[in-house]
C-alpha cells in the first residue's frame, strides 16, 4: 500500500520480506569477507536473524491468520504477494532452523573439506540457498516460486560441486540436468496455468481455474507440475541425483540440504495439489497426490532395501531419505486431514532426524577420513559421543516409539487403516519398510560396537562444535516425540487450512 | 594475441563505440528498448572483443579478475540496497514511489534507473567471468598439450616406442 509510505519503517510489517530480504543481501556481502572464519561467522549471524523472522511469523499466523505482503506496493493479483499462512510458516521454520543448528557443525567440516580460497564463496552459497529455499515457500506468486527455484538448485548445484571429491562434479552436473529438467515442467506447467486464467498468483488461480479446469491444458499442466516437483524432491523413480549428489558433498551441505530442499519441493507439491488444483470438481477423477501413492509405497520400499546393500555410509543415509521421501509423499496421496498431518509432520520429524545423522556421518568422516562402513570398525569405542547420538537418530528413523519417527508412523498407518483393504497393505508396507530400516542401521551398529577398531588408527572423538548441534538434534529427535503438542499440531492446523476443513 | 594490423585497427576504432553504446542502451533504457540486462551484455562484449584482440593477459591487467568478482557481487548488492532504501523509508520492499517524499513518479524513475544499473554490472560482470574461465581453461590445455607433444618428440628422439 503506497499510504504506508510516510509511516516510517516498520520492522515487523516487513518480516515477510526481510525473511528473504536478509538472506539475499547477506550473500554478495559473503563474498567480501576474505579473512579466516570470516563469512562462517557472517552466515551464522544472517541466519540466526532468519530464523527469528520466521519464528516470529509462524508466531502470527499461528492463530489461523494469513499474513499478506505486497512486493514493491503492487497490490496482488498484478503484483507478487508474499502470504504467510500456518504450513509455510511451518516449513519456514524448519528451513531457517536447519540453517541455523548446521551452520555452527559446518565450521569445522567446511575447513577440512572445502579448498580455504572458496570459504567465502561456499558460505556465499549457503546463504543464496538458504534464500531460494525461503522465497519459494513464503511466496504466494507461481511464477516467483519458479524463481526462487532456480536461485536454491543454481546454488545447490555449487554447493554439492564444492568439495574435494572430484566424483561430486559427476554427481552435481547430473543433478543440473535432472534438477534443470524438472524446473523446465515446473516453468511449462505455471506458463499453460498463465495462459489460460491470465494470472500468476496462487490464490487467485485457485479462483479462476474453476470455469476453464475442465480442458487439456489445466490437465497438462497439473501434469506438468506434478512430474516436475517430484522431479525435484527426488521421489522414485527420478531419484537417481540424490544419492551421489548428497554423499560426495561435502558433510556439512548433506546435513542441511537432506534436511531443507525436499522438503520444500514436497510444500510445493502441497500447495499446487491443495491450494491451486483443489477445489475443482474435475479433478476429482483424476487426484494427483493419489496418482503418486504407488510411487511413493515403491519408494519407501526400494529405498529401505537398496540402503542396506550400501557401503557407504552418506550413500546409506541418501537412500534412507529416498525412502522417507516416500512416507511424505504416501502421506499426502492417502489424503484426508490424518494423511495430510501425517505428510507434512513428517517434513519436520524426518529433517531433524536426517540432520542428526548426516552429523553423525561427517563427524566419522572428519575423523575416519572415509564413508566406507568396513573403516568404522569400533568406531563406538573411539568416538563414544557421536555414535550413541547415530543410534538414537537411527532408533527415530526406524521409528521406535518415544521418537519422532513413530509419530509419524503413528498417523501414516492412521490414515492407511481409513482406507480399507488397500490401507491395510499400505500399512503392512510402511511396517515392512520400517523392519528393512532396522537392518540397515544395525549393519551400523554391528561395525560400531562389536568390531575391533583398526590397531594403527589414532581416532578420537569429535570436536565441541560438531558434537553439540547433533546433539541438540538427537535431542530434538526423542523431545518432539514425546511433546507432540508444537510438531503436529501445527502440522494438523495447516493439513486443515489445505483442504479448507475448520477444526 | 592477433598480429594482422586490420583487426588490430578496427578493434580499437570499435571498443569505445561498443561500450558507449553498452551504456547507451544501460541508461536509455527507461525511454527506449533496453536495459540493464542488455548494455551489461554489451559492455562485457566490448571487453571480451579487447581479450580476443590482445590476449586475454592484457585484458587481465585492464580488467582484473578481483574487480570483475566484486562487481557481480556489488550489482546485485546496488539493486538489493534499493530495496532496502525503500523499506528503510517506510514503504514495501522495492516500492520506488518512496525515494522521492514530493513526486512518486520521480522516486520510480530513480529506483528503475539505479536497479537496471545494478544489473547491468552484475551482467557485465558475469559475462566476463565466464569468458576469462573458459579462456583460461584453454590456455591450460594449450599449455598440457603443449607438454605432451614436447614428451613425444623426446620420445621420437631417442627411439623409444610406448
Amino acid at each position: 500500500m503506497s499510504t504506508a509510505a510516510s509511516a516510517g519503517f516498520s520492522l515487523m510489517a516487513n518480516l515477510p520480506a526481510l525473511q528473504v530480504v536478509v538472506p539475499m543481501v547477506a550473500a554478495p556481502i559473503c563474498t567480501f569477507l576474505r579473512f579466516r572464519n570470516g563469512p562462517w561467522a557472517f552466515a551464522l549471524l544472517v541466519s540466526a536473524a532468519t530464523f527469528w523472522i520466521s519464528a516470529n511469523l509462524l508466531m502470527q499466523v499461528l492463530g489461523g491468520d494469513v499474513i499478506s505482503y505486497e512486493m514493491g506496493g503492487w497490490a496482488p493479483p498484478f503484483g507478487i504477494e508474499y502470504r504467510v499462512d500456518t504450513i509455510n510458516a511451518f516449513v519456514l521454520l524448519i528451513v531457517s532452523g536447519i540453517s541455523l543448528i548446521a551452520l555452527p557443525y559446518a565450521l569445522r567440516s567446511v575447513e577440512r573439506e572445502v579448498p580455504r580460497d572458496k570459504h567465502h564463496l561456499f558460505y556465499a552459497g549457503w546463504l543464496l540457498c538458504l534464500c531460494g529455499m525461503l522465497g519459494i515457500t513464503i511466496t504466494g506468486d507461481a511464477f516467483n516460486i519458479f524463481v526462487f527455484l532456480e536461485i536454491s538448485s543454481l546454488s545447490t548445484y555449487m554447493l554439492l560441486a564444492s568439495g574435494r571429491d572430484p566424483r561430486a562434479l559427476t554427481a552435481a552436473f547430473q543433478y543440473l540436468v535432472l534438477g534443470t529438467l524438472g524446473a523446465t515442467f515446473i516453468l511449462i506447467g505455471v506458463g499453460l496455468l498463465y495462459i489460460m486464467t491470465g494470472t500468476l498468483n496462487i490464490a487467485d488461480l485457485a479462483e479462476r481455474l474453476g470455469p476453464v479446469s475442465d480442458t487439456t491444458s489445466v490437465r497438462a499442466a497439473a501434469a506438468f507440475l506434478t512430474v516436475g516437483i517430484a522431479l525435484k524432491f527426488a521421489l522414485f523413480p527420478a531419484h537417481f541425483w540424490l544419492p551421489n549428489g548428497y554423499a560426495y558433498s561435502p558433510s556439512a551441505v548433506g546435513v542441511f540440504l537432506s534436511a531443507t530442499a525436499t522438503k520444500v519441493s514436497i510444500y510445493v507439491l502441497l500447495r499446487f495439489q491443495f491450494t491451486v488444483f483443489g477445489e475443482i470438481p474435475a479433478f476429482a477423477d483424476l487426484d494427483f497426490a493419489t496418482l503418486l501413492l504407488p510411487f511413493a509405497v515403491v519408494a519407501f520400499l526400494v529405498g529401505s532395501t537398496v540402503a542396506i546393500f550400501q557401503t557407504d555410509l552418506k550413500r546409506l543415509l541418501a537412500w534412507s531419505s529416498i525412502a522417507q521421501i516416500g512416507y511424505m509423499v504416501a502421506g499426502i496421496g492417502l489424503g484426508g486431514v490424518d494423511g495430510l498431518t501425517a505428510g507434512i509432520v513428517h517434513l519436520f520429524n524426518h529433517a531433524i532426524t536426517k540432520a542428526a545423522l548426516f552429523m553423525a556421518a561427517g563427524a566419522f568422516f572428519l575423523r575416519v577420513g572415509s564413508m566406507h562402513i568396513d573403516r568404522l570398525a569400533g568406531i563406538g569405542k573411539t568416538m563414544p559421543f557421536t555414535t550413541l547420538a547415530f543410534v538414537l537418530s537411527g532408533l527415530s528413523l526406524i521409528g521406535v516409539p518415544t521418537t519422532v519417527g513413530f509419530i509419524s508412523k503413528w498417523y501414516l498407518i492412521l490414515a492407511a487403516l481409513q482406507h480399507g483393504t488397500a490401507g491395510y497393505a499400505i500399512a503392512a508396507m510402511v511396517l515392512a519398510s520400517s523392519l528393512l530400516a532396522v537392518m540397515y542401521v544395525w549393519r551400523i551398529v554391528e561395525v560400531a560396537y562389536f568390531r575391533d577398531p583398526a590397531a594403527n588408527q589414532e581416532i578420537t572423538e569429535a570436536p565441541l562444535s560438531m558434537l553439540l548441534p547433533l546433539w541438540a538434534l538427537t535431542i530434538g529427535c526423542f523431545y518432539f516425540g514425546l511433546e507432540t503438542g508444537y510438531s503436529v499440531d501445527i502440522a494438523r492446523a495447516a493439513a486443515q487450512s489445505l483442504l479448507g476443513v475448520t477444526p | 594475441m592477433i598480429e594482422h594490423l586490420v583487426p588490430r585497427i578496427l578493434a580499437k576504432l570499435l571498443i569505445p563505440f561498443i561500450l558507449l553504446f553498452g551504456l547507451y542502451v544501460q541508461f536509455h533504457g527507461d525511454f527506449g528498448p533496453g536495459g540493464g540486462f542488455q548494455a551489461g551484455v554489451i559492455f562485457a562484449a566490448g571487453i571480451i572483443l579487447y581479450a580476443l584482440i590482445y590476449g586475454l593477459d592484457r585484458a587481465r591487467r585492464v580488467v582484473t579478475p578481483g574487480l570483475v568478482s566484486f562487481l557481480v557481487a556489488f550489482g546485485l548488492l546496488i539493486y538489493a540496497g534499493v530495496g532496502v532504501a525503500t523499506l528503510l523509508l517506510g514503504a514495501e520492499f522495492l516500492n520506488y514511489s518512496a525515494l522521492d517524499s514530493h513526486d512518486p513518479v520521480h522516486g520510480q524513475h530513480l529506483g528503475i534507473l539505479i536497479i537496471e544499473f545494478g544489473v547491468g554490472v552484475t551482467v557485465a560482470a558475469v559475462m566476463i567471468t565466464i569468458f576469462y574461465q573458459f579462456a583460461g581453461r584453454l590456455q591450460v590445455t594449450r599449455e598440457l598439450e603443449s607438454d605432451e607433444a614436447d614428451d613425444e618428440d623426446e620420445e621420437e628422439m631417442t627411439g623409444s616406442p610406448q
